[in-house]
């Protein structure tokens, strides 16, 4: 399998704290990578890493083979990756239509020229957003919430909304921040299939998550970190019994004190 | 009406062909404050890109103004002994202004809120402070004297600041004006109306609405924000220009920061974002203390017996507690986007 995105010694300082200390990684294409760890190991941080929202002390990203620009966020989501925030960051005040449209904004052209002028090109590209837009919504499942103000929205929606944003960006790589965080069972399974349907359709996925359960259901290999390390990278049944990864999870056993 | 936009669209133009005369009727004045409201509007609408559109807090609005109204100054008077055609000045004034609103745009790109509007507050001080000053060692802009017998505004050969006889009927050189002026702002409507429903107009609000989450769809913030303060700036720059030609003279003091937040009162009092609660907007603040200054003081007298309030601080008053009123019970302004409203609408359709 070749690689799509490679991070090789990503460190990444704020003040004292060293939040991450050389993290390398590849993410295969067409497979979803999943990366756990108790909280404060860094995940958040390596992802704000990776998509430019944080300048990185050291270390290389490269998608496919190109190497990522340093701390320019719409350039990387240009490049194909795209994600999603961990705290929902939506347009409240925009329905849930334009909040897709907006992510078609890196895929199109038109200008100020063509937006007073009309244009046929403007119209026929603003018919083509909308459009595209539409299939976004109906494909992540919320089709009927399509006038919509963001705000109304209901939490699982919310995170509904913005992976079609995401996806409306036509990334290769798309990086989830913990997408089931705060959703109920069902809510989580309809996530997965949503992910894997996603995964069907040829995107790579980069997977935080908390709930191991869905972690471990669905991913094709996960790596941990701990304080700012990567502690073990591996298939999930293995991951499941590295010691490494018990420990940093559950602290050192009875036996071995 | 709604189901007919044409006939709306015929009405809306007759009505802005017959209000002068309506005005007209309480005197020539009345024209006068007409004109100037309608320059407002211009403002308001233009400070609406940036302040309601892209949501960037700016103080220093009428900077543009000041910049538009001495280009036409400066290529229509004897002051460089130049002068140049309108259709050529005015595109100009836009041009200039707008590269100047970038110009102010490129330092203050990493600012938000309390911190962009102290620099932009500065920036229209600055601009002023300029104007006032480039009289030495080389005299340009004539310092706090201003420049004076400045072209009026001339279309295809007819000067509009004379008297017009059209088939045996006096049209006054301020009605002229109101047409050009109204043409202009209906110009401004369309092109502002155009750009919110675009891909350029969704970034604006996207960049107001959240910043971080617009960069990662992609969307270039530096050049959008840029765009959104040369745009709102050229329209500033554009009603500067008329300004000049209308008044014939131009000086550093009206472009005081007490009319940079004038504009911004517009806007905010009609409704940030909404073009028609912005024209609103402009239109209440232009014409309200007008009519207060002619009824001041005779309400006073009829009351009191005598003039206990002088009107000019009586204004000032009265308008800080609308500003306060509006705050506490319209925030979102008087007249806001109906966004609940299209929300319904989409549904339907």
């Amino acid at each position: 399998m070749s690689c799509l995105l490679e991070a090789r010694g990503i460190s990444k300082q704020f003040g004292g704290v060293q939040a991450l200390q050389d993290v390398s990684l590849t993410i295969n294409h067409g497979e979803i990578y999943g990366l756990i760890g108790p909280n404060g190991a860094g995940k958040t941080t390596f992802f704000n890493v990776l998509t430019g929202l944080y300048a990185r002390d050291a270390g290389e990203v490269s998608l496919d083979g190109k190497p990522l620009p340093l701390g320019k966020p719409h350039a990387i989501s240009i490049a194909g990756f795209a994600r999603t925030f961990q705290n929902i960051r939506l347009f409240a005040n925009m329905t849930a239509l334009e909040n897709v449209m907006v992510g078609r904004h890196a895929r199109t052209a038109s200008g100020v020229i063509g937006a007073i002028l009309r244009t046929a090109a403007a119209r026929g590209e603003e018919q083509a957003i909308r459009r595209r837009a539409e299939e976004l919504l109906h494909y992540v499942g919320i089709g009927d919430r399509t006038h919509d103000l963001a705000r109304h929205l209901s939490y699982g929606d919310q995170r509904r909304l913005e992976i079609a944003r995401a996806l409306a960006t036509e990334p290769r790589l798309l990086a989830l921040d913990e997408p089931a965080a705060g959703m109920n069972a069902s809510e989580t399974a309809a996530l997965r299939t949503l992910i894997e349907g996603l995964r069907a359709d040829g995107i790579t996925i980069l997977l935080i998550e908390h709930d191991v359960k869905l972690v471990m259901g669905l991913c094709d290999r996960v790596a941990v970190l701990d304080y700012g390390r990567k502690i073990a990278e591996d298939v999930p049944e293995q991951v499941r019994r590295n010691p490494a990864v018990i420990e940093a999870y559950l602290g050192v056993g009875v036996g071995a004190a | 009406m709604k189901r007919y936009p044409q006939l709306r669209m015929l009405a809306t133009i007759a009505l802005l062909l017959l209000l002068p005369f309506a005005v007209g009727t309480m005197g020539n004045a009345w024209v006068r404050i007409l004109d100037f409201a309608l320059l407002y509007i211009m403002l308001a609408l233009g400070l609406n890109i940036v302040v309601g559109f892209a949501g960037l807090l700016d103080l220093g609005y009428i900077a543009f103004y000041g910049v538009g109204a001495y280009t036409y100054a400066l290529l229509a008077s004897p002051q460089f002994g130049v002068h140049w055609p309108v259709w050529l000045i005015l595109p100009l004034c836009a041009a200039i202004a707008g590269l100047f609103g970038a110009l102010l745009g490129a330092p203050t790109l990493r600012l938000r809120g309390d911190y962009l509007a102290i620099v932009t507050l500065g920036f229209g001080e600055i601009i002023r402070i300029f104007l006032n000053n480039l009289n030495s060692p080389v005299n340009i802009t004539n310092g706090p004297q201003g420049i004076a017998s400045i072209d009026p505004i001339a279309v295809a050969g007819v000067s509009l600041s004379r008297t017009l006889n059209v088939f045996g009927f006096e049209v006054h050189g301020l009605y002229l004006y109101y047409y050009l002026f109204a043409f202009v702002a209906l110009l401004i409507v369309v092109v502002s109306a155009r750009l919110q429903d675009s891909r350029i107009g969704r970034a604006w609000v996207a960049i107001r609405e959240d910043e971080v989450a617009a960069k990662a769809c992609g969307i270039n913030t530096r050049n959008v924000k840029l765009l959104a303060f040369a745009m709102g700036a050229s329209f500033g720059g554009v009603a500067g220009g008329l300004f000049a030609g209308f008044q014939g003279f131009v000086s550093p003091e009206s472009f005081s920061l007490l009319e940079s937040i004038m504009v911004l009162c517009m806007v905010v009092i009609g409704g940030m974002g909404h073009i028609g609660g912005v024209i609103f907007g402009g239109l209440l603040l232009a014409v309200m203390p007008e009519i207060f200054r002619y009824s001041a003081v005779p309400a006073q007298q009829a009351l009191f017996g005598k003039v206990v309030i002088d009107p000019e601080s009586l204004r000032m008053l009265l308008f800080g507690l609308a500003l306060i009123v509006v705050m506490l019970y319209r925030p979102a302004g008087l007249w806001p986007e109906p966004r609940h409203r299209r929300e319904l609408a989409g549904k339907k359709s």
